[in-house]
C-alpha cells in the first residue's frame, strides 16, 4: 500500500512536481496534518488559524483535484490549526471555494471533536482524568473557566468514515498519527508499523535530507515492514534522519503513546535499502488496558497591550531595575482610584544587556483592553522620562522603533486543560458527518 | 572540563507538548555519547534550569548516538510568564554545563 503525506503542515507549502511524481504510481491514501499546539493557546481560544488562508488554499487547490481524479481518499487532520468547530468550518469554507472554482464534486466526511465542560466535569468527578504533568492538575474551576475544549481523536472515527467510502475527510483536533495510521489499520496492517510510519510521515519530508517540512513524503507499507522515499528526487531518506525523527518533540524516543495503546521501538531496525529509501521493521504495538483521549482546553487570561523599545545607554541599562521599580510604583499610585490592583499584570520582557543594547517589551495583560491600554501608556511614558542617579541622557530613556508605540494585541488565552481522560469508547467525543459537495 | 555543546553535533530544545521541554543531544561518535551519558547528571541539569532533580529524565537513544533530556516546563507554553512559546531557545544553560 502506498501512502503519501502532502507536507508537514497544510499551508507550509510543497513542491508541485513532488506531488505529481508521487501520483505517477497509484496512491492508496493521501494525508496532511493541518494543526499543532506549538503556536500556543491563542488559536484554539480565538478560533483563528496560525496558518494563512491563501497558503492553505494554494496547497489544497493542487492536491484536491489530483486526489479526486485518481480516486485517492484524502485525509486532513486538525483543521484550521487547532481543530475546534470554528476551525473545521474555516477549512471547509476553503474546500467549498476550491470545489466551486474548479467544478469538483465529491463526498466529504467531517469529524468534529469538540467536547463540553459537562463531559470533562463528569470525567473529573468519576476519577477518569490523568495528569500529563504533576505541575498541571485539573480543577473544576479550570474546567468552568474554559472557553473551548477539544479532544485529540485517534483512528476510530477516521476508519468509520473510510468505511463509508468518502473521498475527502476533514478532522477536528486529531492525533497527527491518526491521519496516516487509520487507512492501514482499516486494511488490517500491523498497528505498530502503522503508528510508527504515521509518526514519521506526519512531518512530511522532515525525515529526509535536505530536511524540509514543506515537501511530499511517501511510505510503502508491506507485510512486516515499511519503506520511506521522498517524492522529490533532490531529497533522500537516511537511517540517521528517519531514526532521529522519533526524538523530535517526543519525551521518550522509544515509546509512542496513542489513544489505542503504545508503540515500542526498542527492537526497531532501520535499514538503508537504496540511496533514497529506508526500510523500517520491528515496531511493536501493545493495546492499552485503559483507552485514553487527550483533551486540550483554553481559558481567557485577559487582553494585552505591549510597547516594544530599545535602550542603548549602558548607564540606563545599569539602572533598569530601579527604573522598573519607580514605574511600577507610579502606575499603581496613578490608577489606585480607577483600576483594581488585581485587574492588570504589568511585566517587562528584556533581552540583551550592558555589552550591547537591551530590548525591552512593556507587557500588560488586563481584564479589559481599555485597562491594558491605560496601564501600558502610563508605564511607557513614565519609563521614557524616568530620572536616575548619574543620568546624562536626560531627553529620554527609550528608543521606540514604531509609531504608534503601543500595540493593542487583543484577547489572550492560556491552556486550562491538557489532560488525558479514560474512555469507554474511542469514538465517544467525536461526531461524524457525511455530505455531498 | 569542556562545555557540553563542544561534545555535540546537534543540541536543541523544543516543546514536547505545552507542559514539557525536551532536549536532543546528538553526537558524531558512540564514545562521545557514552562519555556524556556517564558524566552528565540529572543534578547538573536540574541546577542549570532551577527544576527538581527527580523531574529530569535522561534517556540514551543509541540508534543514532543521541541523548534525550526532558523535564516539565516551569511556565506552561503561552502562559503569562512564558517567554518562549515553542521552547526552541531554551538550550543555552544546558550547552554551558561543564563536564
Amino acid at each position: 500500500m502506498k501512502i503519501v503525506a502532502l507536507c508537514g503542515l497544510l499551508g507550509y507549502g510543497y513542491d508541485e512536481n513532488s506531488l505529481k511524481n508521487a501520483f505517477m504510481e497509484k496512491v492508496d491514501y493521501l494525508g496532511v496534518d493541518a494543526g499543532s499546539t506549538d503556536p500556543g493557546p491563542y488559536y484554539l481560544g480565538s478560533g483563528k488559524s496560525f496558518t494563512d488562508r491563501n497558503a492553505v488554499k494554494r496547497d489544497l487547490s493542487l492536491a484536491l483535484p489530483l486526489a479526486l481524479k485518481n480516486k485517492t481518499p484524502f485525509i486532513i487532520g486538525t483543521a484550521g490549526g487547532a481543530g475546534s468547530k470554528e476551525h473545521v468550518f474555516w477549512l471547509k469554507d476553503i474546500i467549498f471555494e476550491i470545489a466551486s472554482e474548479q467544478g469538483l464534486h465529491f463526498s466529504l466526511g467531517t469529524v468534529y471533536s469538540d467536547v463540553s465542560k459537562k463531559y470533562v466535569l463528569e470525567k473529573l468527578k468519576s476519577g477518569k482524568v490523568i495528569n500529563m504533568s504533576n505541575y498541571f492538575p485539573l480543577s473544576e474551576t479550570a474546567i468552568e473557566k474554559s472557553e473551548k475544549i477539544v479532544s485529540q481523536i485517534g483512528v476510530a472515527p477516521i476508519i468509520e468514515l473510510l468505511e463509508k467510502q468518502v473521498d475527502v475527510i476533514v478532522c477536528g483536533r486529531a492525533c497527527d498519527t491518526a491521519i496516516y495510521a487509520a487507512p492501514l489499520i482499516k486494511n488490517g496492517y500491523d498497528e505498530g508499523l502503522a503508528f510508527h510510519m504515521a509518526k514519521i510521515m506526519e512531518c512530511g519530508a522532515m525525515c529526509s535530507e535536505p530536511v524540509a517540512a514543506a515537501d511530499v513524503m511517501q511510505a510503502y507499507v508491506y507485510d512486516g515492514y515499511f519503506e520511506l522515499t521522498p517524492a522529490n528526487p533532490i531529497r533522500r531518506c537516511t537511517v540517521e534522519r528517519v531514526a532521529a525523527h522519533t526524538l523530535y518533540e517526543q519525551s521518550n524516543p522509544y515509546l509512542i503513546f496513542e489513544p489505542d495503546g503504545v508503540v515500542d521501538l526498542h527492537d526497531c531496525v532501520f535499514e538503508q535499502v537504496s540511496e533514497r529509501t529506508v526500510r523500517v521493521k520491528g515496531s511493536r504495538f501493545t493495546p492499552a488496558k485503559d483507552k485514553t483521549l487527550k483533551l486540550e482546553g483554553v481559558k481567557k487570561s485577559g487582553y494585552r497591550t505591549v510597547s516594544p523599545a530599545v535602550i542603548n545607554d549602558p548607564l540606563t541599562i545599569e539602572e533598569l531595575p530601579k527604573i522598573i521599580n519607580t514605574v511600577n510604583e507610579f502606575v499603581k499610585e496613578n490608577v489606585k482610584n480607577t483600576i483594581n490592583d488585581g485587574d492588570y499584570n504589568l511585566a517587562y520582557k528584556t533581552a540583551g544587556g550592558k555589552e550591547s543594547s537591551l530590548s525591552i517589551i512593556i507587557d500588560v495583560v488586563a481584564k479589559t483592553q481599555e485597562i491594558a491600554d491605560t496601564v501600558c501608556a502610563l508605564a511607557r511614558s513614565r519609563m521614557l522620562h524616568c530620572d536616575y542617579v548619574g543620568r546624562k541622557s536626560s531627553a529620554g530613556n527609550l528608543a521606540f522603533p514604531f509609531s504608534p508605540s503601543d500595540i493593542h494585541v487583543g484577547e489572550v488565552y492560556e491552556f486550562s486543560i491538557f489532560h488525558l481522560v479514560k474512555v469507554g469508547n474511542l469514538k465517544e467525543t467525536s461526531v461524524c458527518e457525511v455530505e455531498n459537495v | 572540563m569542556k562545555k557540553l555543546i563542544e561534545y555535540t553535533k546537534i543540541l536543541r530544545s523544543k516543546n514536547a507538548g505545552p507542559l514539557f521541554i525536551t532536549f536532543d543531544l546528538m553526537f558524531d561518535s558512540k564514545e562521545k555519547m557514552e562519555y556524556v551519558m556517564n558524566n552528565l547528571t540529572a543534578f547538573a541539569v536540574a541546577n542549570a534550569y532551577g527544576v527538581k532533580e527527580s523531574d529530569v529524565s535522561i534517556i540514551k537513544y543509541q540508534v543514532v548516538n543521541s541523548i534525550k533530556i526532558t523535564f516539565p516546563r516551569k511556565n506552561v507554553s503561552g502562559s503569562l510568564f512564558d517567554d518562549d512559546i515553542y521552547g526552541c531557545q531554551q538550550h543555552i544553560p544546558l550547552s554551558n554545563i561543564e563536564i
